[in-house]
């Protein structure tokens, strides 16, 4: 089957402030009616890729289409398709809740009629009718992302782009913007996220870009590259370095590979039970010894040689 | 249209507030007319044949349309765009940055309206400009505010702390305020100053505003009106490019 155009499409995608290259020619293609994910550490470069994505920041070099608009020639036609959450809460403070969404209607010339009743949709959908009249202000951490987000969708657009949609935000909060996120999926809009957390990529996106110091490092469905890049399964021991290594030495055979961190080992294996039973057997005292599903986490270890932190 | 969307945006705010922080703008004139003109009215009768109150009076009207949309386009619009972060949120929608410093030049220019309005309907109380002449004070106390809006948001585009405002307003309004003609005449002046006047904005202002209030029509008041609207005009064009590059890069 020949895939659909991309709605959003970079070439050689390049963003330099003096010397430093904080988006260094990156390509990706992102097809419609899909959750596509960039993955990576803070300073990776995504958040750039979002800005230039929605006009407010300029390419150094490089094209870029959106909905078939070039980026640097038609901004307004491109910001019409686009909703933003930007990572940073830029709710208006100085207006309530009902009116953070009618005067953000304003600003596509929806009329007031219009803008009345889709306000009022996205109130319900974001379950947020006891605050309608509320000061902003009053709101908590979780209602306010799930304001931006219903202000970001006021004009029906094809692209949503949330930028860290969960950071700071409680579990349950968290929960409840997935499960919006996976509706608004299936309602035919695009989603395009940025995150740093692991759990959040592989619950949502179809499709990941790895990010590192302004780079595509790899991109693949989360499963592909969980498949692809590591192993099925993990055994993870902590305790006294002296223990790790003399359990690395005797299994070394018995994995595919290691990684060897500051507090912990991980051996990855494509069948956790006959390792986890072979080093219990060995009685070698340690503080934990635990099997687990691979994760995202593992691969941008791997690919990136370093731990990510928050 | 876009910039429209962004004073709508300003109204909108303002109207939830505007009865809290206009009766301010009434008392002001109020108290500088009682105690500089009545006050020291008492003192000095007569300036350049005028009694002092109506000699101060035009000039003090132009003044408070000066502060009222420099005070919107400096500290107003520097919390928005640094602090509330509201600006972040309108520029990811079609609104571009030239459009929303244009949007905030039409609002700095709406604030020194309403406190030019404001100050203006005391002076009619007070008996002042009641002639038909005094219609020409309506647009002049737009493109005032209009003026001093890009003078404001020009400043506000080049610094980065909230607390270099001070510079900008005790060492560039408040002599503005002192040594434009308001409270004396300029010809008293010796004339290198009266030159470096010449090149100030609200030194035109004032002149224009006496004219037109004791009618006084000359020559010279369409120079002053020239003066205005070039530097307006010219300065609209720098700030636009200074947001611009402020806010896409």
């Amino acid at each position: 089957m020949e895939k659909p155009a991309a709605i959003i499409k970079a070439i050689s995608l390049t963003k330099a402030y003096g010397a430093l290259k904080a988006v260094n020619d990156v390509n990706f293609e992102i097809q419609p009616g899909t959750c596509f994910g960039f993955l990576g550490p803070n300073g990776a470069g995504k958040t750039t890729v979002m800005r230039m994505i929605y006009c407010v920041t300029p390419l150094t070099s490089g094209l870029l289409t959106v909905n078939g608009e070039n980026v640097m020639e038609n901004m307004s036609a491109v910001k019409r398709g686009i909703g933003v959450v930007t990572q940073d809460d830029s709710l208006d403070y100085d207006l309530n809740v009902i009116n953070n969404l009618l005067v953000y209607a304003r600003y596509y010339d929806l009329t007031r009629d219009q803008a009345v009743r889709r306000a009022n949709e996205l109130i319900e959908f974001f379950q947020l009718e006891e605050k309608r009249n509320e000061n902003v202000r009053t709101l908590s951490g979780g209602m306010k992302r799930r304001l931006q987000i219903a202000r970001a969708l006021i004009n029906k657009p094809s692209i949503l782009i949330l930028d860290e949609p969960s950071t700071g935000l409680d579990p349950q909060a968290r929960h409840h913007v997935w499960a919006k996120c996976h509706e608004l999926i299936e309602q035919g809009v695009t989603l395009l996220l940025t995150t740093h957390y692991m759990d959040e990529a592989e619950q949502l996106c179809d499709q990941i870009a790895v990010m590192d110091r302004g780079k595509i490092i790899t991109e693949a469905s989360p499963w592909d590259l969980i498949k692809s890049e590591v192993s099925p399964y993990v055994v993870e021991i902590r305790g006294e370095e002296k223990a790790r290594q003399k359990i690395l030495a005797a299994v070394s055979d018995r994995i595919d590979f290691h990684e060897a961190l500051s507090d912990r080992l991980l051996l990855y294996t494509p069948d956790a039970t006959p390792l986890h039973t072979h080093i219990q057997d060995m009685n070698i005292p340690v503080k934990t010894l635990l099997s687990r599903r691979s994760s995202l986490e593992d691969v941008f270890l791997k690919l990136t040689g370093r731990e990510l932190i928050d | 249209m876009a910039a429209l969307r962004v004073w709508q945006r300003n109204a909108t705010v303002y109207k939830r507030t505007w009865k809290l922080n206009i009766l301010p703008n009434f008392f002001e004139p109020f108290l500088y007319l009682l105690g500089m003109g009545l006050g020291l009215g008492a003192y000095i009768t007569e300036m350049e044949g005028l009694p002092y109150i109506n000699f101060i009076a035009p000039g003090l009207l132009i003044s408070s349309i000066m502060w009222g949309a420099t005070l919107e386009t400096t500290y107003n619009v520097f919390v928005k765009m640094n602090f509330d972060r509201i600006y972040d949120g309108i520029l990811s929608t079609p609104i571009n940055p030239k459009d929303l410093a244009l949007g905030e030049l039409f609002w700095g220019a709406t604030r020194g309206t309403i406190y030019g309005g404001a100050f203006l309907s005391i002076l009619f109380i007070f008996g002042m400009g009641l002639h038909w002449g005094i219609l020409l004070i309506f647009p002049l106390i737009f493109i005032i505010g209009f003026m001093f809006a890009t003078i404001g948001l020009l400043f506000t585009s080049m610094i980065k702390e909230i607390e270099l405002f001070n510079y900008f307003f005790t060492l560039f309004l408040t002599p503005l305020f002192l040594f434009s003609g308001i409270f004396f005449p300029m010809g008293q002046l010796p004339q290198a100053v009266q030159i470096i006047a010449w090149f100030t904005p609200l030194y035109h202002g004032v002149e224009l505003s006496r004219g037109i209030f004791n009618q006084v029509w000359s020559v010279e008041l369409l120079e002053h009106l020239v003066w205005i609207i070039a530097v307006t005009f010219l300065n609209t064009m720098v700030v636009l490019r200074a947001i611009h590059k402020r806010l896409y890069n």
